[in-house]
């Protein structure tokens, strides 16, 4: 059909009608865009806010004592190796004991469980747990490590962490594995290989950034978990690396010092909360350029 | 003006000698097949003869590819899929309860519409195959991806690059990959599902060159819509129509002399 044809059959267009459309849209997209930029310039002032004043805080709190000296009795100048180490190894230990149970069950529910009711059901239950409150998480290991083993404990505080590990790599790794074609899968097949060989040699090879991501993240979510680790591992004042002991922590530090009245417990409150931050921030970068999805 | 000339697959045809088939190498009798509840298959009975290309055609929809895996019986995978009848290869019944699937599969091959390289090295991707089959010292491994690669026509093209990803191939460079994979195994038949259908030209003729080469090793069974490729490439020619089988016979007589209303107007384009 030619232009002139086209031009013939459409309606006549009223130019007075058409200018005040166009203005009219020209408006309603002014306004919008200024919306979202004004939300989105307040979430950043709010952060950068946060970010600003714990650098001012926690860097003139920050000296080498933080790390070599373990928490001492106010006004003694005491540091928070204890705390910094407690952290790295609870932390450490979650993740080891969540990871592997959640790359398993998200393996489980994507490679064989995907549209059966035991598979939906252990789903839904991760999903629930995904977003349980922590606190809840704490007291769940309060009732069956602390209580019945006679106090609280490093080992505790571990499991705690690693409950909330789990759901999380259940999560990323089940997603991580559907995204896989199912091509894939059955060229492997196609040359001989039994299930588990695909599911180990393919599939995860395949996921391997997914996954990693996903566990560097709730790395980076327990390291800053403050409620379970109440119930659990308490705390503790003096250098212990025992697990059957408390064992300290940074978040907990942090929730203990900043309340109390002394000026240098609370400096070294603001130095903690400077650490976990920019730890959690180094694993969410690691996470997200490190182990970009390659193309 | 006759009519061949103006013709494309008369055309190919005519550029091809015409050779009587062979024995066959797998014999496939009665068989119907299910998803779920829906009869896919109806009654299939096809032989593919030894060492020569059977082209399988047919409109969408029409089970020919369900016809290729139910072969290596790539259908195990999904419930509610099911085949009955029989499929004879070397005095066994294909689909067997008992049959040893990764066994199966190592004899009878599997290349893919889309081109499925595995997430490693190119050497990694031949070797995969037949590591799960065989036991090789590592000069014997070299030898047998090097030969491998060299039938699927790849490898002057990778030789120096083993060692590197097999997704920085382009689309045609990893269909011949996936190939050579599968030949590595050393198969006896080879299963193509539309292998150049998402290819360009010249990785698709360089495809069908390939097939043609492969042939005189292997037994052959290639799904394509293209009925210039079945022309070019097939010995043999089964046409599919809604689950049945409707005609199966030499490329010259499929394409040049169908017994079938329906074949002759399917080639001719008229409908599908």
């Amino acid at each position: 059909m030619s232009a002139a044809a086209l031009s013939l059959t459409g309606p006549a267009r009223d130019a007075r009608v058409a200018g005040l459309l166009s203005r009219r849209r020209k408006l309603v997209d002014g306004l919008v865009k200024l919306l979202c930029i004004a939300a989105t310039a307040m979430g950043l002032a709010l952060l950068a806010s946060i970010l600003f004043t714990l650098l001012f805080r926690g860097v003139s709190a920050l000296g080498l004592h933080v790390f070599t000296d373990i928490t001492r009795p106010p006004g003694s100048n005491g540091g928070l190796l204890n705390a910094i180490v407690g952290s790295l190894v609870q932390t450490m230990v979650g993740a080891a004991i969540g990871t592997p149970i959640g790359l398993m069950v998200g393996t489980y529910l994507s490679e064989y469980a995907r549209t059966s009711a035991l598979g939906n059901a252990v789903r839904f239950v991760s999903d629930v747990l995904l977003s349980a409150p922590s606190i809840l998480i704490g007291l769940f290991v309060y009732t069956i490590l602390v209580e019945p083993f006679g106090g609280f404990s490093g080992i505790a505080g571990c499991v705690a962490l690693a409950v909330i590990v789990v759901p999380i790599v259940v999560r990323t790794t089940e997603d991580m594995l559907r995204l896989i074609p199912t091509e894939l899968r059955e060229a492997a097949v196609a040359v001989g290989a039994p299930k588990w060989r695909v599911i180990v040699l393919i599939c995860y090879r395949a996921a391997l950034d997914g996954i990693a991501t996903g566990v560097l993240l709730a790395v980076a979510r327990v390291a800053g978990e403050t409620a379970p680790l109440l119930f659990t591992s308490l705390g503790n004042l003096n250098w212990s690396l025992s697990m059957t002991q408390p064992m300290s922590s940074l978040p907990v530090t942090i929730y203990q010092y900043a309340g109390s009245a002394f000026d240098d417990w609370v400096d070294l409150a603001w130095a903690g909360a400077l650490l976990i931050t920019f730890g959690v921030l180094a694993l969410n970068i690691v996470a997200r350029v490190v182990l970009r999805p390659r193309a | 003006m006759n009519e061949t000339e103006q013709n494309p697959v008369m055309a190919a045809m005519q550029a091809r000698s015409s050779e009587a088939l062979r024995a066959p190498r797998i014999s496939i009798r009665g068989v119907d097949f299910f998803y779920g509840t829906n009869k896919a298959l109806k009654s299939i009975d096809l032989d593919l003869p030894d060492r020569q290309v059977t082209g399988m055609i047919g409109p969408s929809g029409c089970g020919k590819s369900t016809l290729l895996r139910v072969l290596n019986r790539m259908y195990d995978l999904y419930p509610g899929q099911r085949a009955v009848g029989q499929v004879m290869m070397d005095g066994a019944n294909i689909l067997d309860p008992g049959m040893d699937l990764n066994q199966l599969r190592s004899r009878v091959g599997m290349v893919f519409q889309k081109p499925t390289p595995f997430p490693m090295t190119i050497y990694e991707n031949i070797a995969f195959g037949v590591k799960l089959h065989e036991r090789l010292a590592k000069a014997a491994m070299d030898e047998r991806v090097e030969w491998s690669l060299t039938r699927a026509a790849l490898w002057g093209e990778v030789k120096d690059r083993l060692n590197s990803s097999a997704m920085g191939l382009s689309g045609g460079q990893q269909q011949r990959l996936c190939i050579a994979r599968t030949i590595a195994v050393r198969p006896e038949v080879i299963l193509l599902d539309e292998p150049t259908s998402a290819l360009d030209p010249i990785s698709t003729l360089k495809i069908e060159e390939l097939i043609d080469e492969l042939k005189q090793d292997f037994t052959i069974a290639i799904v394509t819509h293209n009925m210039q490729q079945a022309a070019r490439c097939a010995d043999q020619v089964a046409f599919f129509y809604l689950g049945e089988l409707v005609e199966v016979g030499t490329a010259t007589q499929m394409f040049t002399a169908p017994r079938e209303r329906r074949t002759q107007e399917y080639i001719t384009g008229r409908f599908g």
